[in-house]
């Protein structure tokens, strides 16, 4: 070892440094293209050697039958069976329904939980309060408390509403709860500086919440919001526990009538044919979202200035 | 007619007072941070505001536009008391713009709408009508092009003249401007004080907040010199800057000097 200069700030005796990875360069182009092909036609060949195999016959005939799909999907009224396809409608109806309903709901609650003054104290404390239950409490066992329960009450007039309204109460009741903490982070997440800069123009605090708060605010949260909104629509499901005839429940009355749980198929397939595409978008946007951030900084450095 | 502010002129030499503070006192918990202010700004005067850093100029300009409540004394916009129990703030923002040192412009707005949204919103002109005069406006700082981008495609320099431009558009009685140019790059800043001095030379009322000496020196009417939330000496740029009555003035600059600031 060399003998460093006493005193010397910088050790010279450096190690040998790589600068190249061990490993396997990757693949690019046609070569890329080609093993991803192969490799795409491999998988796929062994699901469907797997789906193919005897030993899968139960699991064909029970869960993949074409024909027990298409029977669940339209119902048989002769056989007692539903139809998942009109059941699925009321998901979809109900999740939209709700969905609105929560949407306008929370924003009331995440604004009283971010007042500030003493008068609305017990106001903020009741949010707080509801926002905890909401979500600290399984769906389930809310609809089975209102669902059976408030019936049992024998109150004219709520005692005596449709179990779809239960349903659609209690979606309500705990989605309000979530959305209205994604709500308060979104608007936390903006700056007091834009809150000033509107307020010093001289908008009213309404005007400055409507105009520039809340825009910002959702756009920052608006991945889990229709996060929060593929959940819904899935959660929907738990009200066939209600015994209201939805797309689960029906596909439940296929089974039980044809011994066969194809119903169960077609039901998520309907399910997955809205979840997807909503989340797929969710990814586009927050995509899109960070590609405009990173545009934004690198526009800023590449403007150039007037004289 | 051209001109990016409307005032009247008022050449007397007794113009009309646009701002007066008077004894203001203002604290944060236990931190006293204004100790009696006594300030009178009027038409077409620019005052600069200097002193080290924690001396209170933002607060004190914070003050002005009712962003910070005060716990003593009185604030006066054109004659009028602010601390009348009947003064609404958004009515006394309206007629006092205020820039900020980190621009603030509204991210998810265009140029233009950040511009109209306040003469549309408050103002309640006409869509067509508050694109019109912003547009102007736009032009004026050489920035037209620009309307329909967003600000985060633009320099630093630019956003902080659209966001003079913004406070414009209301037609205010005065400006104040808290340290507009600390957040900039150094080659931005020209840019955005030749915009400020332009307005200087229109007659537009203007209280800056500022460590640029030099410029205020150049553009000030009265420069205030702040101290721990005291006014320890103001008057003329060449009185206070070359001959300073107070020791504590002459201290600070000499630190200016030191870090070659002036
Ligand atoms: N909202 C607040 N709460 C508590 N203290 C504050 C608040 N705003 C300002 N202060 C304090 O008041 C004092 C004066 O602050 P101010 O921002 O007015 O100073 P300044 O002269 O503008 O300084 P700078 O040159 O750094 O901008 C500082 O000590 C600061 O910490
Ligand atoms: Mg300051």
């Amino acid at each position: 070892m060399p003998p460093t200069s006493a005193g010397a700030l910088i050790d010279r005796d450096e190690p040998p440094i790589s600068l190249y990875s061990s490993s396997r360069p990757r693949l690019r182009g046609r070569a890329g293209t080609i093993a991803s092909t192969v490799s795409t036609i491999v998988v796929i060949g062994l699901i469907i050697a797997l789906l193919a195999s005897p030993s899968a016959a139960a699991f064909r005939k029970g869960f993949l039958d074409v024909h027990q799909m298409w029977i669940a999907f339209k119902g048989d009224p002769q056989k007692g069976i539903l139809s998942v396809g009109k059941g699925f409608l009321l998901n979809l109806w109900l999740s939209i329904v709700c969905e609105i309903i929560v949407l306008i709901l929370a924003l009331g609650i995440a604004a009283l939980r971010m007042t500030r003054g003493p008068v609305l104290m017990p106001f903020r404390g009741v949010a707080i309060a509801y926002t905890d239950f909401g979500r600290g409490v399984p769906v389930i066992l809310v609809m089975l408390w209102i669902g059976f329960g408030v019936p049992s009450l024998n109150i004219p007039g709520i005692s005596t509403q449709s179990p779809v309204v239960y349903a659609g109460f209690v979606l309500v009741f705990s989605y309000t709860a979530y959305v209205s903490e994604v709500y308060r982070a979104g608007i936390l997440s903006v700056p007091t500086n834009q809150v000033q800069a509107a307020r010093s123009l001289g908008l009213s605090a309404g005007t400055t919440l409507r105009r520039v708060v809340l825009p910002q605010a959702i756009r920052n949260v608006l991945p889990a919001l229709l996060n929060d909104f593929a959940s819904l629509q899935k959660d929907t499901a738990i009200v066939s526990t209600l015994g209201v005839a939805e797309a689960v429940h029906a596909a439940q009355i296929a089974g039980g009538v044809e011994f066969n749980y194809s119903g169960f198929t077609i039901a998520s397939l309907l399910f997955l044919a809205v979840t997807v595409p909503l989340t797929r978008y969710t990814d586009r946007i927050m995509a899109k979202d960070r590609n405009r951030r990173l545009a934004g900084n690198g526009g800023a450095g590449a403007a150039t200035s007037s004289p | 007619m051209t001109a990016l502010s409307s005032n009247s002129g008022a050449t007397e030499a007794e113009a009309e007072v646009v701002l007066s503070l008077q004894g203001v006192h203002k604290r944060f918990g236990d931190l006293e941070v204004l100790k009696g202010i006594d300030l009178t700004v009027r038409s077409r005067e620019v005052v600069c505001l200097i002193g080290s850093s924690g001396s209170g100029k933002s607060t004190l300009l914070r003050t002005c536009n009712l962003l910070e409540p005060i716990d003593a004394g009185t604030i006066e916009l054109l004659g009028h008391d602010l601390g009348h129990e009947r003064i609404d703030p958004d009515a006394v923002r309206r007629h006092i713009g205020m820039v900020f040192q980190s621009y603030n412009l509204f991210p998810h707005l265009s140029v233009l709408d950040n511009v109209t949204l306040a003469p549309r919103r408050v103002l309640k002109r006409s869509k067509a009508a508050a694109e019109l005069e912003a547009t102007e406006l736009l032009a004026r700082i050489g920035l037209a092009e620009k309307a329909a981008d967003f600000p985060d495609r633009l320099s630093g320099g630019q956003q902080q003249r659209v966001a003079i431009v913004r406070a414009l558009a209301m037609g205010p009685s005065i400006l104040l401007l808290d340290e507009i140019t600390s957040a900039l790059d150094p080659e931005l800043v020209a840019e955005v004080l030749g915009l400020v001095e332009e307005l200087a030379q229109q007659g537009m009322t203007m209280v800056l907040a500022t460590h640029e000496m030099g410029f205020a020196k150049e553009v000030a009417d009265t420069v205030c010199f702040l101290e721990e939330g005291r006014i320890i000496e103001s008057g003329p740029p060449g009185k206070i800057f070359e001959d300073p009555d107070d020791p504590a003035t002459r201290r600070f600059l000499q630190r200016i000097i030191e870090a070659g600031r002036l």
